[in-house]
C-alpha cells in the first residue's frame, strides 16, 4: 500500500512539474513579442547554441554516418541488398537519428550551460538585481534562449544530416567499395522532402523543449553551488529523457498528419 | 507630498498559507530623504521586509505604500516599471559577470533610457563611477578582475545610474574586513549626501555602523518592530532586548 501511495504521489508531482514547466515556457515565449524586443540577446544566444555547436555536431555526425552505414551494410550484405544501404541510412538519419542525436548533443552542451548560467545568476543575486532594476527576467533571460534554441536546432540538424550522409558516402564508396552512382541514385529515388521536413520539425520542437526545461531548472535554482549542480543535472537529464519519449509521439503525430494530408499512404 | 517615502501598515507575511507568520504586523514609516537602518538578529524578518519595500513580495495582509503608490494594488508590469525608482546595492554587489564595470553601470540606462545616445550613457556611467571613487583604469575590467571593494563601488554606481528616489542597501558590509566596512559605510554616507534628497534604507547586522551613519534606526524582533527612532532613543531605551543588542553591538566595535 505504501509503495502504491508513493507511486501515486510521485506521479502527481511529475504531472504537476510538467504543468509548471509548460506554463513557464508559455509565459516566457509570449514575452518574445513584448517590447523591448531582445534581438541582440537572441543573436548572442544563437551564436552560443548554434555556432559553438557546429564543431561537435560535425564530428559526431560523420562518425554516426560511418558506424550506421557499416552496420547496415553488414546486415544487407547477408540478403544481397547492399545497394539499399544509402537510402536506408538516409531515411534513418533524416527522420530519426539526425533530430534525436542533435537534440541530445545540443541539450547536453547548450542546455546544461543554460541551466548552470541561470542557476549561478539566481544564487549570486543577479536575477534579483534585474528584478529591482525593472527588467523582466523571463523576457530578458529566458525568451531569447528559447527562441535561439528553436531557430538553431533545425539548422544544426540539417548540418548533422548532411555530414552523416557524408560519412555514409565515405564508408559506402571509399571503404566497402559500393558504386557511387548507385548510392546517390537510390537515395534520390527514396528520400523525399517530407522525410527531411519531418526531422527538421522534430528538431524545432526538441529545441524549444530542452531550452524550456533547462531554463526552468536554472531559473528556479535554490541552495547555492549545490543547487546549481542539481539544477544543471535535472535540466540535462529531463531534456534527454524527454526528447527520446517525445520523439516517439511526434513520429506518430507526424505520420497521422502526413496520411491525413495525403502526403503518404 | 507626504513626509514619508515608505509606509507599511500592519503588514503580515506568511509563506505557508497562514500557519506561521514571518512578519506579524509591521507598522513603519520612513522619512523622505532620510537614511534609515533596519537592524535585528538573524531570522527576524529584515530581508523579507526589504523585499516588501521593493515589491518583490506581496504582503499576506496589510499594505505597502512607496512614494505615495500602493504596491499591493500594482500588477507585475506596473511593479516592473515602478522599480526604476529604486537603486539597490546587494550584499554580493550582484554584478553581471559577463559585462565590464562600465557595461554594468550602463545596463540600467540601456534598459530605461533608450532615447539617450551611447555617448550620453557612457558619460552618465563615467559620472556615477567617478562619484563612488572608482578610477577610470578599472572601467574596462570584468567584475572578477577587481577587488571586493571595487565591486561594491561598481554596484553602488549601477544603483545610482537612474538617479533613484529610493536607495536600498542590503547588508552592504556583511563579510567584509573592518577597513572595507568603514570604506563602504563612508561611501553610503557620501552617496546619501550627493543623491539629492533620495531616501536611503540600509539593512544591516552592523549595529555600530547603523548608529554612526543612520538618521533613524528600526529594530525588528520576531517579525515586529521592537523600536524605531534615533540612535539616542536606542541608547536610552529600557527594553531589555534593545539594551542587550546595543551593548553587544558596541562591544564588538
Amino acid at each position: 500500500m505504501n509503495f502504491l501511495n508513493s507511486v501515486i504521489e510521485k506521479s502527481r508531482k511529475s504531472i504537476s512539474s510538467i504543468g509548471e514547466i509548460v506554463m513557464f515556457g508559455y509565459q516566457s515565449m509570449a514575452l518574445t513579442f513584448a517590447t523591448p524586443y531582445r534581438y541582440t540577446e537572441i543573436m548572442r544566444h544563437m551564436e552560443f547554441v548554434g555556432n559553438q555547436s557546429v564543431g561537435i555536431i560535425t564530428l559526431t555526425s560523420i562518425f554516426t554516418g560511418l558506424a550506421l552505414s557499416f552496420q547496415v551494410y553488414l546486415g544487407f550484405k547477408l540478403v544481397n541488398a547492399v545497394n539499399l544501404v544509402g537510402p536506408t541510412v538516409a531515411l534513418g538519419i533524416t527522420r530519426e537519428l539526425g533530430p534525436v542525436l542533435t537534440g541530445l548533443i545540443v541539450s547536453a552542451r547548450a542546455g546544461g550551460a543554460m541551466a548552470a548560467r541561470l542557476g549561478t545568476m539566481r544564487v549570486n543575486e543577479q536575477m534579483d538585481a534585474l528584478d529591482v532594476m525593472g527588467v523582466n527576467t523571463k523576457q530578458y533571460l529566458i525568451a531569447p534562449r528559447i527562441v535561439a534554441a528553436a531557430l538553431c536546432m533545425p539548422l544544426l540538424t540539417a548540418l548533422f544530416d548532411f555530414m552523416a550522409m557524408f560519412g555514409s558516402w565515405i564508408l559506402c564508396t571509399k571503404i566497402v567499395g559500393l558504386d557511387q552512382a548507385v548510392f546517390f541514385e537510390k537515395i534520390r529515388q527514396t528520400v523525399e522532402v517530407h522525410h527531411i521536413n519531418e526531422g527538421l520539425f522534430k528538431s524545432f520542437v526538441f529545441g524549444i523543449m530542452f531550452a524550456v526545461i533547462c531554463t526552468y531548472h536554472g531559473f528556479n535554482t535554490t541552495g547555492g553551488a549545490k543547487g546549481v549542480g542539481e539544477a544543471t543535472n535535472k535540466g540535462v537529464v529531463t531534456s534527454m529523457v524527454g526528447i527520446i519519449i517525445v520523439d516517439y509521439f511526434l513520429m506518430n503525430i507526424i505520420r497521422i498528419l502526413y496520411v491525413t494530408m495525403g502526403i503518404v499512404k | 507630498m507626504s513626509e514619508y517615502s515608505i509606509e507599511l501598515h500592519d503588514v503580515k507575511k506568511s509563506f505557508d498559507g497562514g500557519k506561521d507568520f514571518v512578519l506579524k504586523g509591521i507598522d513603519l514609516k520612513i522619512h523622505r530623504g532620510s537614511l534609515t537602518a533596519i537592524i535585528g538578529f538573524s531570522g527576524t524578518g529584515k530581508s523579507v521586509l526589504l523585499k516588501h519595500m521593493l515589491g518583490l513580495y506581496r504582503p499576506t495582509s496589510g499594505d505597502v505604500h512607496v512614494l505615495g503608490s500602493d504596491l499591493s494594488q500594482m500588477d507585475d508590469n506596473e511593479l516592473t516599471q515602478f522599480r526604476c525608482k529604486y537603486g539597490v546595492l546587494f550584499q554580493s554587489a550582484a554584478l553581471f559577470d559577463d559585462m565590464t564595470v562600465l557595461e554594468n553601470v550602463m545596463f540600467p540606462l540601456d534598459e530605461h533610457r533608450r532615447q539617450l545616445s551611447l555617448e550620453a550613457k557612457i558619460q552618465i556611467a563615467h559620472k556615477k563611477l567617478n562619484m563612488v571613487g572608482l578610477e577610470e583604469k578599472h572601467y574596462g575590467k570584468l567584475p572578477s578582475q577587481i577587488s571586493g571593494g571595487m565591486q561594491k563601488r561598481t554596484g553602488l554606481a549601477r544603483a545610482l545610474a537612474l538617479d533613484p528616489e529610493i536607495l536600498i542597501y542590503d547588508e552592504p558590509t556583511t563579510g567584509l574586513d573592518p577597513i572595507l566596512t568603514e570604506m563602504v559605510d563612508n561611501l553610503i554616507v557620501e552617496t546619501h549626501k550627493l543623491s539629492g534628497g533620495a531616501t536611503s534604507v540600509m539593512v544591516s547586522h552592523d549595529l555600530a555602523a547603523a548608529f554612526r551613519i543612520a538618521d533613524f534606526i528600526v529594530m525588528l524582533d520576531a517579525g515586529k518592530v521592537l523600536l524605531s527612532g534615533t540612535a539616542d532613543d536606542f541608547f536610552k531605551s529600557e527594553i531589555e532586548l534593545v539594551k542587550r543588542f546595543v551593548n553587544k553591538g558596541m562591544k564588538h566595535q
